[in-house]
C-alpha cells in the first residue's frame, strides 16, 4: 500500500483534508441510520419511524451541499495533484453517492408507509436479510475509506453479489405471490420496489468501494482479476 | 505588562544607533569641507592671476622673452596633437587588450602573471614610462624627441588605465546579456563585437576619457623624452595642397605642451611670467574639465537612451 | 477577445478545439507515441569536482512540450543548459554521457561537436527576460543577423512573422525601434520568445520563462507555449506544479541530480508511480 501518511509542508491542507473525511464519514453514518431505521419501519410496521427517515433526508441533502463546498473550495486554494486530487475529486463522487443512498432509504420508508395501508403479508425474511447485508457493506465501505485501505473495500465489493441474488430470488416469490392471490398485487409492487431499491443501494456501495481504491492506487478494480482470485 | 521596559530598551538603542550616525556624518562634512575649500582656494588664486592674461593674442602667440607678447600657442597645438596620437594608439590597444582578457583568455598562469603586471603598471611612476621611451622609442626606435615619441610615451601610461576599465565595463554586464547572445548561436567575436562592446560602451568612454586626461596633464615623462621649452614654431600640417593631400611629416616635429610650457614659465625670476603660467593652467584646468564633462554626458545619454545599436 | 468570440452576458461560450488541437489531443488520448526530437542517454555532468546530474536517460518528444521538475538545486536547470552547450562558458565544467539530437543523431555534448552546432540550432529562453540594450526590431533581428542575413526584406519579414507568432507584434507594431527596455516584464519575456523563434529553431528550451512574471503575464506565455507546440519541440523548466500540468505532454520529476520520474504529465500528476514524486508535486516535501 502506497504511504499516505505523511503530512503537507503546510499544515493546514491536512486539517482540510481531515475534515473533508471526516464529514464524508458522517455522511456514511447518516445514510447507515436511514437505512437501518426504514427496514425497521418497514419490518414493524412503525409509522413514526418512515416519517422520521423521510423528515431526515434534508438533512443528507445539506451535508452533501456542504462537502461539495468544501471540496470545491480546496480545488480552487489548494490545486491539488495527485493523491490530494484524487481524495477531493472522490470526495465529490462518493458524497453523491451517499445522496443517491439517502433517497434510496427515504424511498423505502415511503414504501412502508403505503404497505401500512395494506393487510400484511407473512412475516418479512429476504428484504431484512438484503438491508443486512447492504449495511455490512456500507460499514466495511466507510471503514475502508476512514484507514483509506482498499482491501477491506473489496471485501465490501465482493458481497454485492450476494445482494442481487437475494433480489433476484425475492422476485420470483413476489411472483408467485401475486400469481397466487391477485388481491395481494399492490403490496407485492410496494414491497419488489423496495428490493430494488436496496439492490440499488448495493450498488452505490461497490461504487465507493471502487473509488476508495482509485484513492489509493490511482486506478479502477480490474474486474477480471479480481473475479478471477 | 512586559511591554513597557522592551520599548524603553528599544529606543534607548535606536538612539545610541541615531547618535553614532550623526557623530560620523559630522566629521565626514568637516573634512570634506576642508577638502573643497582648499581646492577652491587654489582655483580661486589660479583664475585671479591667471584670467587677465587670457586673451585672443594669448592663444595666437609663441612664446616670447617679453610676457606681454608671450603666448601658448605651440603649447596648445602641441598638447591637442600629442593627446590625438594618444588616443589613436591608446584606444584600440587597450580596448583589444581589455576584450582579450576578459573574453577570449582562458584562466592560466599566464593571464594571471599580465593581471598582475597591469594592477602594478598603473601605479608605476610617470618619470619610469620617460626613461623606459627615451631608451627605447628616443635611441631604441630612432624616433627623437618628436611629437610620435611623445604620443606612443603617453599612450603606454594611460594603456592599464584603459585596459583596466575595459575589463571592469565588460565584467559588469549581465550574465544573461552574454549567456543570451551565445545561445542565439554566435561566435565570440559575435558577441563581443554586436552586444557586450556597444553595451559597454559607457564604462569604456569614461575609462578612456579619464586616462587622457591623466596623461594631458603629464610633464616628467615628457621632459624626459626631450622637449623642448621653447618652442617657436607649428609642425607641418596634415594636409598638403598636392598629392597625397595627406602629410604625416607633423609627427616628426619637435614639440611642446601645456604643462611643460607652465613648468618653464614658473621657472622663471619674473613675476609676470608666473601670471602666464597661471593663465596657462587655467586653460589647462579648463581643457581637463571640459574632457571630464564629456565623459559624463556621454555616460548619461547613453544611460538615458539605453538603445545602442 | 474579438466580437464574435464575445458571449452573450451571462453566458459562457461553448469550448471547442481547432481541428490540429483536436488531432493532437486525440494522438495523446491514443497513447501514440509521437518521434523522437532528442534522446538523453546516462548523462551525467559535474561542476568541477561537484557532479551535478546523475546517469539521466530520458526521450524528448518531437512537437510536445516536456516539463523538468524538482526541488531547488535538484538539477533541472542545469540539464536544460546541457542541450545548448552553456555550460561551455564557464571552465571546469564537465559532460559524461550523450545528447542525441535527431534526425541525423548528433551527439550534442560530444568534445568534437562544436557547441555552436547546438546552439544554431536549439533556441532558448531564459528565467529573467535578458532583451538586449537595443531596439525591439533589432532584438528580433539579432539571431538572424548572427546567421549572416542582411537583406532588409527578409529581416523585416522574419520579425513580424516571430512577433506574430510570439503573440507581441499588436502591441509593439508601431513602435518596433524603441528601446526593448521600455517593454513591460511579459513584453520583454515574449520579445525574447519571438527572439528564440525567429532563427527558427528545431528545439525551444525554456528556463522557468514565467518566475519573474505576473499572472496576467504568465497566462500570456502558458497560452503562446501551447500554440507553439504545433510547430515546436520544446523543453520547459518550472517550478510551478500547476504550470507543469497545464502546458507540458511529458514531465521529468529530478531530486538531488538524478531522474526519478519520467512519463505523460497527466499520469505523473494524477498517479505518480514514485512516492517521491507524489511528495513532491502534493507538497509534502521536507
Amino acid at each position: 500500500m502506497p504511504d499516505l501518511i505523511r503530512r503537507h509542508t503546510v499544515h493546514s491542507f491536512d486539517e482540510e483534508l481531515e475534515h473533508l473525511t471526516r464529514q464524508i464519514l458522517r455522511m456514511g453514518g447518516l445514510v447507515e441510520q436511514q437505512l437501518a431505521t426504514a427496514v425497521r419501519a418497514l419490518v414493524d410496521r412503525d409509522e413514526a419511524a418512515a416519517e422520521e427517515v423521510i423528515a431526515r433526508d434534508d438533512q443528507v441533502d445539506e451535508l452533501e451541499e456542504a462537502i461539495d463546498q468544501e471540496a470545491i473550495r480546496i480545488l480552487a486554494t489548494r490545486q491539488p495533484l495527485a493523491v490530494d486530487l484524487r481524495m477531493v475529486a472522490m470526495a465529490l463522487k462518493i458524497s453523491n453517492d451517499l445522496e443517491r443512498m439517502a433517497d434510496y432509504a427515504s424511498n423505502i420508508a415511503k414504501r412502508a408507509r403505503s404497505l401500512l395501508e395494506q393487510p400484511a403479508l407473512k412475516p418479512l425474511v429476504t428484504i431484512p436479510r438484503m438491508a443486512e447485508v447492504c449495511q455490512e457493506m456500507l460499514r466495511l465501505v466507510l471503514e475502508a475509506y476512514a484507514t483509506r485501505d482498499p482491501e477491506k473495500a473489496l471485501v465490501a465489493w465482493k458481497r454485492d453479489g450476494e445482494v442481487d441474488q437475494l433480489y433476484v430470488s425475492l422476485f420470483r416469490e413476489l411472483l408467485t405471490y401475486i400469481l397466487e392471490d391477485p388481491r395481494k398485487t399492490g403490496a407485492c409492487i410496494d414491497l419488489l420496489f423496495v428490493a430494488k431499491n436496496l439492490e440499488r443501494f448495493g450498488d452505490h456501495t461497490t461504487n465507493i468501494a471502487e473509488k476508495i481504491h482509485y484513492i489509493v492506487y490511482g486506478n479502477r478494480i480490474n474486474r477480471m482479476v479480481v473475479e478471477e482470485s | 505588562m512586559a511591554t513597557a521596559p522592551i520599548a524603553a530598551e528599544t529606543l534607548r538603542f535606536v538612539r545610541r544607533s541615531r547618535q553614532r550616525d550623526l557623530w560620523f556624518a559630522t566629521l565626514a562634512l568637516v573634512i570634506l569641507f576642508a577638502a573643497c575649500l582648499t581646492l577652491f582656494g587654489l582655483i580661486a588664486d589660479l583664475v585671479i592671476r591667471g584670467a587677465p592674461h587670457i586673451d585672443r593674442d594669448f592663444f595666437t602667440s609663441y612664446p616670447s622673452r617679453r610676457p606681454a607678447d608671450a603666448g601658448i600657442l605651440s603649447a596648445w597645438v602641441g598638447t591637442v596633437v600629442v593627446m590625438a596620437v594618444t588616443a589613436v594608439i591608446a584606444i584600440p590597444l587597450g580596448v583589444a587588450a581589455g576584450v582579450y582578457l576578459e573574453e577570449y583568455a582562458r584562466r592560466s598562469l599566464f593571464t594571471d602573471i599580465i593581471e598582475i603586471n597591469i594592477a602594478n603598471l598603473a601605479a608605476v611612476p610617470s618619470i619610469i614610462y620617460g626613461l623606459l621611451a627615451l631608451g627605447l622609442f628616443v635611441y631604441g626606435a630612432g624616433f627623437g624627441s618628436t611629437i610620435l615619441t611623445a604620443g606612443v610615451t603617453l599612450a603606454l601610461l594611460i594603456l592599464p588605465v584603459i585596459i583596466v576599465a575595459t575589463r571592469e565595463a565588460l565584467r559588469s554586464l549581465p550574465r544573461e546579456m552574454r549567456e543570451g547572445a551565445f545561445a542565439l548561436g554566435a561566435d565570440r567575436w559575435q558577441v563581443v563585437s554586436m552586444f557586450l562592446l556597444p553595451a559597454a560602451r559607457p564604462g569604456i568612454m569614461t575609462g578612456v576619457i579619464v586616462g587622457l586626461s591623466r596623461a594631458i596633464g603629464e610633464t616628467a615623462p615628457l621632459i624626459t623624452i626631450g622637449a623642448l621649452t621653447f618652442i617657436a614654431f607649428l609642425p607641418p600640417p596634415p594636409f598638403t595642397p598636392e598629392f597625397p593631400w595627406i602629410s604625416l611629416d607633423w609627427l616628426w616635429s619637435p614639440f611642446t605642451v601645456l604643462p611643460i610650457q607652465m613648468f618653464n614659465w614658473v621657472s622663471r625670476p619674473q613675476p609676470a611670467f608666473h601670471e602666464l603660467a597661471a593663465a596657462a593652467g587655467v586653460v589647462l584646468l579648463a581643457l581637463t574639465l571640459v574632457m571630464n564633462g564629456l565623459a559624463i554626458y556621454i555616460r548619461y545619454r547613453d544611460r538615458a537612451r539605453r538603445v545602442l545599436g | 477577445m474579438s466580437a464574435e468570440t464575445a458571449a452573450p452576458a451571462g453566458d459562457l461560450p461553448a469550448i471547442r478545439l481547432d481541428a490540429p488541437r483536436a488531432a493532437a489531443l486525440g494522438a495523446i488520448a491514443r497513447k501514440e507515441a509521437p518521434a523522437l526530437k532528442a534522446r538523453v542517454e546516462n548523462l551525467s555532468f559535474w561542476y568541477g569536482d561537484k557532479q551535478a546530474l546523475f546517469d539521466i536517460s530520458m526521450p524528448i518528444h518531437e512537437r510536445r512540450v516536456t516539463a523538468l521538475i524538482g526541488p531547488s538545486g535538484c538539477g533541472k536547470s542545469t540539464l536544460l543548459r546541457c542541450f545548448n552547450r552553456m555550460h561551455d562558458l564557464y571552465p571546469g565544467n564537465r559532460y559524461a554521457g550523450r545528447i542525441v539530437l535527431e534526425p541525423e543523431g548528433i551527439d550534442i555534448i560530444a568534445p568534437k561537436t562544436d557547441p555552436m552546432i547546438p546552439r544554431l540550432r536549439i533556441g532558448m529562453v531564459f528565467q529573467k527576460p535578458n532583451p538586449f540594450p537595443k531596439s525591439i526590431y533589432e532584438n528580433v533581428a539579432a539571431g538572424l543577423r548572427i546567421r549572416g542575413v542582411r537583406n532588409r526584406a527578409i529581416l523585416d519579414e522574419q520579425v513580424e512573422k516571430s512577433l506574430r507568432r510570439a503573440a507581441l507584434w499588436e502591441e509593439v507594431k508601431d513602435r518596433l525601434h524603441a528601446s526593448a527596455y521600455d517593454l513591460s516584464g511579459g513584453q520583454q519575456q515574449r520579445l525574447c520568445i519571438a527572439r528564440a523563434l525567429a532563427p527558427e529553431p528545431e528545439l525551444l528550451l525554456l528556463d522557468e520563462p514565467t518566475s519573474a512574471l505576473d499572472p496576467i503575464a504568465t497566462a500570456h506565455i502558458e497560452a503562446l507555449i501551447d500554440e507553439l507546440r504545433e510547430n515546436y519541440t520544446i523543453v520547459i523548466v518550472t517550478h510551478n506544479m500547476q504550470q507543469a500540468a497545464r502546458v507540458s505532454q511529458y514531465t521529468a520529476f529530478l531530486h538531488l541530480g538524478k531522474l526519478i520520474e519520467f512519463g505523460p504529465t497527466e499520469e505523473v500528476f494524477t498517479r505518480p508511480r514514485k512516492s517521491m514524486t507524489q511528495d513532491y508535486i502534493t507538497g509534502r516535501f521536507g
